[in-house]
């Protein structure tokens, strides 16, 4: 909580300060918490609905602790016409989470994306900032365990 | 003014108008559903774009103001083009089962594709999927019937104030949520429905309604809210002479506004408990057992209960009779009853329950400003610059009051509470002060201790329009805020700083309620109060005064039609000859001199110098203090009659008990807090043989001899209006007319009294008291280490007869609590929820814990709605000397976990 009041004491004279103060809570707390938000909205006297509003538009906020890793798979046109699909379920097998789900490890998070700009490499995944084309099953295995072991 | 043309036609308007607004005044409709005419506009439906000559595209007319010698074209092929799109496409995403829809015959939606002839989408593609909201016992919230159109999210933030909705997520995702989605009950919702009213499809229905009625098979009929003192309009909806909703209307109070109990407590209406013969006790020789009741025919109860008050009065007197009269009952039937005790029986043995709650201000006010009412308009509070509120919760016994509180603040008001407890409003207030309860006259000579010695006081007002300002100036130095602190608790520097937060503004007004008056020291609180207010001139202005609110619908009226011991109808007193006259030549019939017994004297004297007791609309067996004694006194009586609408605590002791009827069965006037009377209508026919209270009186009074005879209500007004100058020009056919007058209204051409004292007081001068400060009658020792003090909670209201027969009101709090501040849990080891028993030296009951910091430490709150766990078996009887009120507000209490 100290981290909470170094932020908001930051921000203390600054107007419209709520998407910074999100933004740089969740680098600290890799999430927003729930009474995270609610000392935000005491703090900044707005209500806590708007709060949750603005961090349930952007796509940028997670509500819920997120993986190490965060897996997203393409299931753009290209991607699905060489076998996403086929990917998605090899990758949803073995870490056993459904799209938008964190392991308990909180090691991954599995996200599905309509592009991912690399259509000549289709199908592709990235994990954090890595891409990986051309991608198999057994290809996906391999490299998650990687990820795993790490 | 400026000039414009819509649609041809040529239109003047004020400037800064819209297009809709403009349009509007002319008859020509523009289609919305985003747009409230109570909301600000929100602008996002876009179904009533126009097209203005010269913009190169269509604008929104709910927001675009009009300027000169615009051309405006409401109808346009182009028009119609775009609003057709807008339907299509919310029919893209909206379920068509307008067949089971509970808005079917009142949705925007449905009849906007009525009038554009969209009979289904063009559309098709996926729909939302969230399951609906059923989870609260009040309001129904169906996410595929959402338009998002963001009214509730609007009218949550800036009527109600709580914020408790906004838009979340984004895209075709967005839905309107609560915090983390949460279900209402565990969010900040307080229930009002201000959202449901103002939902224009199917998205938000009242839960209660389900399947019970169409739209269009329901009558609506305007109505008074029968609950606190506010006095709220509403459309009760009828069907089948039941009662199916409540539905906002606008009201010159509450505008579209209501409150939990408003808006969804009138189960009771039609509830199969309502009493619907009359009752005859069988065992009447054994008091002491269970009263076991038949039913009578009319002719028969009335008869026997005209036979023993003739024999009581024959063998004892008529002043060995008493009466209860009702806040709850119209103006007319307390008109009625207080002339039947005093023509009828012959005494002027009367009482109502404003002994219980408000007689200190009727004693107090009346004797400093020459009025015991409250002396401004409801809606002149939002205007105010400071606003004291003191020993009230305005938050749940005033729902209404408190929004006009808030908004208020909103516009930049300072808000000083001073309580107890820390109630909601503290939430919004610049200053909090928390003092020990019973201590108002320290901290309030305190204060005036500071205004003089900073000479903040207003001289010119002092010097010209009161009396008595020097010896009461000797009594308040006696008060630095040093000293107050030490009585108090409230830190001095606070004190100082609230005086002059006070002092210094310009239309400052006082609030207050039961927390001033509910003590043995009541009228010197009212006293101080009103020594405040005149002290720096802050009263007799609009917005600017002291604010008594009443808890009751009619409490105010039942108070004004004499069902007072000491007072006829306006408050003329029974001692005057001349007074008397003018009553005994209208009643045909001698009257009684002596001012009679107040309600507490009664039941002390019960079975002694009280034989019989006439007991109308009160359920006194939960809002008298230290019931167990009240139940003897009543038990000792030779006779009582209770003429109620269900058989309750206080029925049950009766040896006849009546079956009157509800509000909505009958004509009448009630008259709110704020002195305004207002016409309440007949909605349905009467619940089994129950009979108006005006009826019963009536009857009784001719079996017994004296003739009475009303056409209706409006001819007992009549009268009323005749014998009483301060609602001499108030009738039926004005009050319908002009929708509800403020007295002092003396004659057809006056329109009623906005605030009172302007100018000169009522009473001539006002008149400073000086007050000392004396201690509760009873504080807390050893043996009973914590102060109680009793009060009301939002979704529950006075001896819950009417609530708690209520199914979403008694569902969202079925149960009694005593509240304990964290620090007395700890130490006494009471963990939240555990069953507690509370007892003082009066009796004892068992009662859930509920740990919060609302109470300070080593003082605990009960509310006193419920039987199972009454907070008045505990409360102390002692009386305020002058208004004869009992100290309900304190009394010690010790607290042992079971």
């Amino acid at each position: 909580m100290d981290k909470l009041d170094e932020i908001l004491s930051k921000y203390k004279d600054t107007k419209g300060a709520l998407i910074p103060i999100l933004q740089e809570v969740q680098e600290g707390f890799g999430y927003l918490p729930k009474d995270v938000m609610v000392r935000i909205a005491k703090d900044l006297k707005i209500p806590v609905s708007r709060v949750y509003g603005v961090a349930t538009f952007y796509a940028q906020f997670y509500l819920a602790p997120y993986g190490k890793y965060t897996i997203r798979v393409c299931r753009g046109t290209a991607c699905h016409i060489q076998g996403a699909k086929k990917v998605l379920s090899a990758i949803k097998n073995i870490t056993g989470l459904e799209e938008g789900e964190t392991s308990q490890d909180l090691r991954f998070t599995l996200e599905t994306v309509s592009c991912l700009g690399a259509c000549a490499l289709a199908p592709i995944m990235m994990i954090n900032k890595d891409y990986f084309g051309k991608m198999t099953p057994q290809k996906a295995a391999t490299i998650l365990r990687r990820y795993r072991e790490e | 003014m400026i000039e414009l043309i819509i649609d041809e036609k040529k239109v003047k308007t004020k400037e800064g108008a819209t297009i809709l607004e403009a349009a509007e005044s002319i008859g020509i409709k523009i289609p919305y559903l985003c747009y409230h005419k109570s909301l600000s506009p929100l602008s996002s439906c876009r179904i009533c774009v126009v097209e203005v000559e010269g913009a190169k595209s269509l604008v929104a007319a709910c927001s675009y103001l009009v300027s000169e010698g615009m051309n405006i074209k409401t109808n346009t092929e182009r028009v119609i083009e775009a609003r057709r799109l807008i339907i299509d496409l919310l029919l893209s995403n909206h379920p068509l089962d307008c067949l089971t829809c509970e808005k079917n015959g009142a949705c925007r939606l449905q009849d906007y594709a009525y009038e554009l002839g969209i009979t289904s989408t063009s559309f098709e593609g996926a729909k939302t999927q969230y399951p609906p909201d059923t989870s609260n016992p009040f309001i129904e919230r169906d996410y595929s019937k959402c338009i998002l159109c963001g009214r509730c999210v609007k009218v949550c933030e800036e009527i109600q104030m709580l914020n408790v909705l906004d838009f979340s997520r984004r895209g075709f995702e967005t839905k309107v949520a609560t915090f983390y989605d949460s279900p209402l009950q565990q969010t900040d919702c307080a229930f009002c429905g201000q959202c449901v009213a103002v939902c224009p499809v199917g998205a938000l229905t009242e839960k209660v309604r389900r399947f019970r009625g169409r739209e269009w098979e329901l009558r609506k009929v305007t109505i008074i809210c029968p609950y606190c003192g506010c006095g709220c309009i509403f459309d009760l909806n009828v069907k089948d002479n039941e009662v199916i909703k409540v539905t906002s209307t606008d009201g010159v109070v509450n505008g579209l506004a209501l409150c939990a109990k408003g808006r969804f407590g009138f189960d009771f209406i039609n509830s199969p408990d309502r009493l619907k013969t009359p009752l005859i006790r069988q065992n009447i020789e054994d008091k002491n057992k269970e009263a076991k009741f038949r039913e009578a025919s009319w002719e028969e109860a009335l008869s026997l209960v005209a036979k023993r008050f003739k024999e009581i009065k024959d063998k004892y007197g008529p002043d060995k009779i008493a009466g209860i009269a009702s806040a709850k009952c119209t103006n007319e039937e307390n008109y009625l009853f207080q002339k039947f005790m005093r023509a009828v029986i012959g005494t002027n043995n009367v009482d109502h329950c404003a002994r219980l709650c408000h007689s200190s201000t009727v004693a107090g006010l009346a004797v400093a400003f020459g009025s015991g009412a409250m002396t401004n308009s409801v809606d002149e509070i939002k205007d105010a610059d400071c606003i004291l509120v003191t020993g009230s919760n305005t938050t749940e016994s005033h729902p209404i009051i408190a929004l006009k509180i808030k908004e208020a603040v909103k516009k930049g008001a300072k808000l000083i509470v001073v309580d107890p407890r820390r109630i909601e409003l503290v939430e919004w207030a610049d200053m909090y002060l928390r003092f020990r309860s019973g201590t108002d006259v320290a901290w309030l000579n305190g204060m005036m201790y500071v205004i003089i010695n900073e000479n903040l006081l207003d001289e010119k007002f002092i010097g010209e329009r009161c009396e008595g300002f020097d010896e009461f100036k000797a009594t308040v130095m006696e008060y630095p805020p040093e000293k107050a602190e030490e009585i108090t608790g409230i830190p001095a520097d606070d004190l100082i700083k609230a005086a002059r937060i006070y002092a210094t503004a310009d239309k400052a007004s006082i609030i207050y309620s039961m927390g001033v008056t509910q003590h043995t020291s009541g009228t010197d609180n009212v006293f101080s109060i009103a020594n405040l207010a005149m002290l720096t001139g802050n009263i007799g202005r609009e917005s600017t005064g002291v604010n008594p609110l009443r808890g009751q619908n009619n409490v105010q009226g039942a108070c004004d039609m004499g069902t007072l011991p000491p007072v006829l109808p306006g408050y003329q007193k029974v001692i005057d000859p001349q007074t008397r006259a003018k009553f005994e030549e209208a009643w045909r019939v001698k009257l009684p001199e002596a001012p009679g017994l107040t309600m507490m004297e009664m039941f002390n004297k019960a079975g002694k110098e009280i034989k019989a007791m006439y007991i109308m609309g009160e359920n006194l067996m939960l809002s008298v203090p230290d019931l167990i004694q009240a139940e003897e006194a009543l038990k000792a009586l030779d006779f009582l009659v209770v003429q109620d609408i269900f058989l309750t605590e206080t029925a049950k002791l009766a040896d006849v008990v009546l079956p009157a009827v509800s509000f909505a069965e009958k004509d009448g006037t009630f008259t709110n807090t704020e002195r305004r009377v207002q016409l309440v209508r007949q909605a349905i026919n009467p619940i089994g043989q129950s009979k108006t209270d005006s009826a019963i009186i009536v009857d009784l009074a001719n079996i017994m001899g004296y003739k009475m005879h009303y056409d209706d209500a409006k001819s007992i007004m009549e009268e009323i209006a005749k014998l009483t100058p301060s609602y001499g020009g108030i009738s039926y056919e004005r009050l319908e007319r002009e929708g509800g007058l403020q007295w002092p209204c003396p004659d057809p051409a006056h329109p009623g009294t906005k605030f009172l004292h302007k100018d000169k007081f009522a009473g001539g001068k006002g008149k400073f008291h000086p007050v000392k400060y004396r201690p509760p009658a009873e504080e807390p020792d050893e043996e009973y280490p914590f102060r109680l003090t009793t009060g009301r909670m939002l979704y529950h209201y006075h001896g819950g007869s009417m609530t708690r027969r209520s199914k979403g009101l008694d569902e969202i709090c079925k149960e009694g609590y005593v509240e304990i501040n964290q620090q007395d849990a700890t130490s006494f080891g009471i963990n939240d929820g555990d069953t507690v028993v509370v007892s003082s030296r009066r009796g004892s009951i068992k009662i859930k814990a509920k740990i919060t910091d609302i109470v300070a430490p080593k003082e605990v709150f009960i509310p006193f709605h419920f039987a199972e766990s009454a907070a008045n078996v505990l409360t102390n009887t002692a009386l305020d000397p002058i208004a004869k009120i009992p100290e309900l507000k304190i009394c010690a209490v010790n607290i042992t976990n079971q």
